[in-house]
């Protein structure tokens, strides 16, 4: 960040402040994005504020009432054992959101400075991590959580982090791929002639490059993330009962699609929406982002 | 597929026609398992859906009725001596394994060796009481026993009483589980795990009048509601373990039937009482608060919310439809004042905490989530901690649990199920119980021939395991099948097997 | 590039020795007793010890590692604690089943998500890049395991169009084949559509506004040849990376697609096996697919410097 001004750059770099605000600016131009982010925050607001809100214990049951179909009592129905479905919904957005954003984090915190090194330094650095990655590729990501669980015990904390870790290579490859396909730019070429630092010439044309993409596969993986956190569920290595998530919620329902299909109509639904809608944001940003368009 | 395109061909052609049954048809019956079945070898196999297979490959020394009676199959009758030591059986003559070796005196004694002996055998513990075995002609045979054993000819009647060619076991070792030759209605033809196994008619079996069925094939499919999605297909022709929750739905589509039989086994809550340091918490030390998790449980609300009413609420190891069930302790009535005193008793009047692990499955998952919620109503908080099924077992075994939500598979003798559990290391006596008393009633119950002797034995064995209560038991579950109208003649066991004698698929 | 090919090559070796030391150093600090589950619900302490004593898992560690990878150098994977099949015939049963469904779902992808993806780019901001996707978002939105049911209850058993489930070898009867696996391989591509089009999209937005298109156009080329010649061809880069990593994910096994549609591939095969703790089983196929992954990534590496000259070589 230091460099902005550095009269060796030879290629033109936005100063960042302005680089900033025409960012806001485009984003706000961009009504898709603006819906997406609106999704979003509708259900990171609804997660937070749960135990604000005036609705049912999302664990009481209430034996007279199993697998009711949605009524004034009960809005959106009742589940397998009578508890309410709406109360269980609002409790699982932060769960399944916590799932599906930390184990994002987890990927790409690690991912990126795996994959820009390699890229960057190549040679046996990058021969050392691609190999490692490669070996985590390969290893089924079941056994990866049921390792972690058999460790640290089942738990949402412990599924994000093998959700996180199992993403990580896919961020690793992008990362690296992108890093060497930057370093081949005639501009990126030309200031390393010109001798500019290794920090400079990552942060100025490596990381901004690499945004993009990152960001694309970064809210693609949220999506699936959240789809994972119900696959462990199911083999009980995620939330657990009778904690609600939305992915245990729907594993459950599929069940019952006949007898109670309002029980995989709701889960389904809400995991549908904040995936588009975290797509839909990401989109904007990627837009917005590239340092080419003008 | 060639399976059924010859039933396409047979039916183009008119063959038929005028009502012809069974045999002139060339039928292919798919029937959907829940599980794919572990190795196929009688001798090495684990599991209750390898049973099923065998039901159709192994014939057996003796089979049960539908009532659990002992009759005849390979043994044409028996004899016991008057002290109980030995045990003479006739053979059927003219049978012979689906490999062309006979079947005699001398085949059924190297099965009873390879059982006993083979260092993999799963069987040994169910054949212990047999010392000798004596060839006394081609069709008689005689095992001599160290002390009475009641339970024999129910063992006779399961996987211990299968026999197996033994040409083709010498043969194949411990690989024969690979290309199993029984004797049978059906012959091995094909397997890929995970995905079939593929049995035909046997031409030369014993019974070959009542198979109406040229071949069968087995194909597991895990998920309840895809196998029954396969049944509706068209794609099965019956399935075994139908969801309880889906019965209703399957009574009313007219194309599909259903039948059900109360299971021999249980479900229940195993308690480590004494195995190792599992064991050092109020719960593994006083009864009373054992007793007052189970008042707190309404066992019928458990069935009518998981099971819509399908399967049998319990509260000992034998359903009470069982002739073996103690009619002094009905299933109790939930009492959650009355287990409120008993923890208050126990010192605990603010509530107390426990922790259950359940397999993680969902049925499993719902149920101990019921249980859960009633606890809490009794001032027990109960913490559940899912584990799939491998760690659960483990832990179990190594006493490293407080409690444990497990059940039985259940067995045609009642010996089968208690015997191991109660008695001081029993092989899976995981709960730690230990009770001298408990230990010399059901040995008695074991050794007995007299059918009075044993019910009195288990009835006072109940008198004290009821208070001390190291297994809660909770339901049995009801084996039910769906069935496509066209199949006929299925009748239901309630060891969970598919017999298919006399069962025909209709045109 | 062939002395690429050969350094990459040998360099996999300990790559794949790396592989199978992790998930074995893995298997055996899981919890869970395989001769346990083996034992059955009897558990005879005398079986058990001799199941014990019979697979070598007394010997410490270190000891049953060089033993496994002294005899798979052998071609011995050892056999299946559950059904006693050798674990090569096993690997040699799935492979061609997962094969099969891993190209169909990536076939049904691409035909899906490469288009779209020029498509919206090209179109960027209409309703066309918005229909296409929210349609390519939908199939990442929904769960396999919930859209193979909804499928297998609408397309089979109220329409009858397809087999519910199952499998059936191609070699036997290929149409028959291809129809029973349509529905899980269309589960799966839609699902992998979606990133695939996200990333043509990306790159495609990318070439589309640099130098060279604008000088292709310039020089009055038709926007298909300009499109399909300078621009996906310049974009590809990106999407070889992604459809060969898919590739590689899909060769590992689609977990809950093949238990929903019951497809005995690798992903239904190492479920079991872990759950069963079948150690020979688990360490044959992650070896299996480790060598698939190797593969892919070597391939996605040649591709870059097919597709990009000035790729600068290691």
């Amino acid at each position: 960040m230091t460099s902005v001004v550095d009269p060796r750059a030879a290629a033109p770099a936005p100063d960042l402040p302005k680089r900033q605000s025409r960012v806001w600016k485009k984003l706000r131009r961009n009504p898709a994005a603006l819906l997406g982010g609106a999704v979003v925050l509708f259900f990171v607001l609804v997660a937070l504020l749960a135990p604000l809100l005036p609705i049912n214990d999302p664990t009481a049951t209430d034996w007279l009432a199993v697998r009711q179909a949605p009524s004034d009592k009960y809005l959106f129905g009742t589940d397998e054992i009578g508890r309410d479905v709406l109360s269980r919904m609002i409790w699982g957005a932060q769960a399944s959101l916590l799932a599906g954003v930390v184990s994002v984090v987890i990927a790409v915190c690690l991912g990126v400075p795996l994959g820009v090194m390699a890229g960057y330094l190549g040679g046996w650095t990058d021969a050392t991590i691609s190999r490692v990655t490669e070996a985590l590729l390969a290893a089924p990501f079941l056994i990866l959580a049921i390792a972690l669980a058999a460790f640290l015990g089942p738990s949402l904390t412990n599924a994000m982090i093998a959700i996180g870790l199992s993403a990580m290579p896919i961020f690793i490859r992008l990362a690296r791929a992108q890093t060497m396909t930057v370093m081949t730019e005639d501009y990126v070429e030309s200031a390393r002639a010109v001798g500019l630092r290794h920090g400079a010439l990552v942060t100025r044309y490596i990381l901004p490059n690499i945004f993009p993409p990152i960001l694309v596969q970064a809210t693609l993986t949220i999506a699936t993330a959240i789809i994972a956190e119900a696959s462990l569920s199911f083999l009980g290595l995620g939330q657990q009962a009778p904690a609600p998530s939305w992915g245990s919620m729907l594993n459950i329902a599929k069940n019952f699609l006949e007898q109670a299909p309002w029980m995989a109509l709701y889960p389904g639904a809400a995991i549908f929406l904040v995936v588009l809608g975290f797509n839909l944001l990401g989109d904007g940003l990627r837009d917005a982002l590239d340092p080419r368009d003008t | 597929m060639a399976h059924t395109k010859k039933v396409a061909l047979a039916l183009a052609f008119g063959l038929a026609a005028a009502g012809v049954t069974g045999a002139a048809l060339a039928q292919d019956m798919r029937i959907g398992l829940q599980e794919d079945p572990d190795v196929l070898d009688p001798d090495q196999s684990r599991t209750f859906v390898g049973r099923i297979v065998y039901a159709s490959l192994c014939d057996k020394l003796v089979d049960i009725t539908p009532d659990l009676e002992i009759v005849p199959q390979l043994a044409t009758g028996w004899e016991w001596s008057d002290d109980g030591l030995s045990l003479t059986m006739t053979l059927r003559e003219g049978v012979v394994f689906h490999d062309g070796t006979p079947f005699n005196a001398e085949a059924v004694a190297a099965n009873i060796d390879r059982s006993q002996n083979l260092p993999e055998s799963r069987r040994k513990s169910e054949l212990s009481s047999i010392t000798g075995v004596e060839v006394v002609d081609e069709y008689t045979i005689r095992f001599s026993l160290d002390a009475p054993d009641a339970t024999l000819l129910a063992q006779l009647a399961d996987r211990a009483g299968m026999m197996i060619s033994p040409t083709a076991a010498e043969a194949a070792g411990t690989d024969f589980g690979l290309n199993p030759v029984c004797s049978g209605p059906f012959s091995f033809v094909e397997r890929i795990q995970q995905d079939r196994i593929v049995l035909q008619a046997f031409p030369d079996y014993w019974n070959a009048d009542a198979i109406n069925i040229d071949s069968v094939t087995f194909l597991p499919i895990p998920d309840t509601t895809v196998r029954l999605a396969n049944l509706r297909a068209g794609d099965l022709d019956m399935l075994e373990r139908l969801a309880a929750t889906d019965v209703a739905s399957v009574m009313a589509d007219e194309d599909l039937t259903i039948e059900q039989a109360v299971s021999l086994g249980y479900q229940g809550i195993t308690i480590n009482v004494a195995n190792g340091a599992g064991a050092d918490n109020p719960l593994g030390q006083d009864a009373r608060i054992r007793q007052a998790l189970s008042l707190s449980i309404d066992r019928n609300v458990i069935n009518q919310v998981v099971f819509e009413g399908a399967f049998a609420p319990g509260n000992q190891p034998f359903p009470p439809t069982s002739p073996w069930y103690n009619d002094a302790y009905p299933v109790p009535e939930r009492d959650v004042e009355a287990a409120r005193a008993l923890l208050a008793e126990a010192g605990f009047a603010d509530g107390i905490t426990i922790t259950v692990q359940v397999a993680n499955n969902p049925v499993q998952t719902q149920l101990m989530q019921v249980v859960q919620a009633m606890a809490s109503e009794a001032g027990i908080t109960i913490e559940l901690e899912a584990k799939e099924f491998a760690t659960l077992l483990a832990d179990q075994s190594a006493g490293d649990y407080q409690a444990s939500q497990v059940g039985w598979s259940g067995r045609v003798d009642p010996d089968g199920n208690i015997h191991q559990f109660m008695t001081t290391g029993g092989g899976i006596n995981d709960s730690g119980y230990s009770n001298e008393e408990v230990d010399r009633l059901l040995n008695e119950a074991r050794t007995s021939t007299d059918l009075e002797v044993r019910r009195a034995s288990y009835n006072a064995a109940r008198d004290i395991l009821i208070e001390d209560l190291p297994i809660i038991y909770l339901y049995h579950v009801t084996w039910i099948w769906a069935l496509d109208d066209s199949v006929q003649g299925f009748v239901p066991y309630p060891d969970g097997m598919i017999r298919l004698e006399g069962v025909s698929i209709a045109e | 590039m062939l002395a690429f090919i050969g350094r990459r090559l040998l360099i996999a070796i300990p790559t794949i020795i790396l592989i199978s030391i992790f998930v074995f150093t893995l298997q055996k600090l899981l919890p869970g007793d395989p001769i346990l589950v083996m034992a059955g619900e009897e558990r005879d302490p005398e079986v058990i010890a001799f199941l014990r004593e019979k697979y070598r898992l007394n010997d410490p560690v270190i000891v049953q590692y060089f033993a496994w990878i002294g005899a798979a150098l052998q071609g011995d994977l050892g056999i299946s604690l559950r059904t006693n099949q050798p674990v090569l015939e096993l690997i040699a049963e799935k492979l061609p089943v997962t094969i099969q469904l891993a190209t169909m779902a990536l076939v049904i992808a691409m035909v899906i998500g490469i288009p779209a993806g020029v498509l919206s780019a090209y179109k960027k901001g209409t309703w066309i890049d918005w229909v296409a996707n929210v349609v390519a978002l939908s199939g990442l939105s929904v769960p396999n395991f919930w859209l193979g049911i909804m499928m297998i209850l609408l397309v089979s058993v109220q329409l009858g169009w397809l087999p519910a489930s199952g499998y059936q070898p191609f070699s036997d009867d290929p149409l028959q084949s291809i129809k029973t696996m349509l529905m899980p391989a269309f589960v799966l591509g839609t699902a992998i559509a979606a990133t695939l089009m996200r990333h043509t999209r990306s790159a495609m937005l990318s070439v589309l506004k640099s130098d060279y298109i604008r000088t292709a156009r310039a020089k009055g080329l038709s926007e298909r040849i300009v499109l399909v010649k300078h621009a996906l061809r310049n974009a590809l880069v990106p999407i070889v990376t992604v459809t060969t990593l898919l590739f590689g994910e899909l060769l590992a096994g689609a977990v809950l697609t093949e238990q929903i549609f019951t497809i005995p591939g690798f992903g239904k095969l190492v479920v079991d096996a872990v759950f069963n703790r079948d150690y020979a089983v688990v360490q044959g196929i992650v070896l299996c697919t480790g060598v698939a992954f190797i593969f892919m990534n070597l391939l996605a590496d040649v591709a870059y410097r097919v597709l990009n000259p000035r790729m600068r070589d290691q």
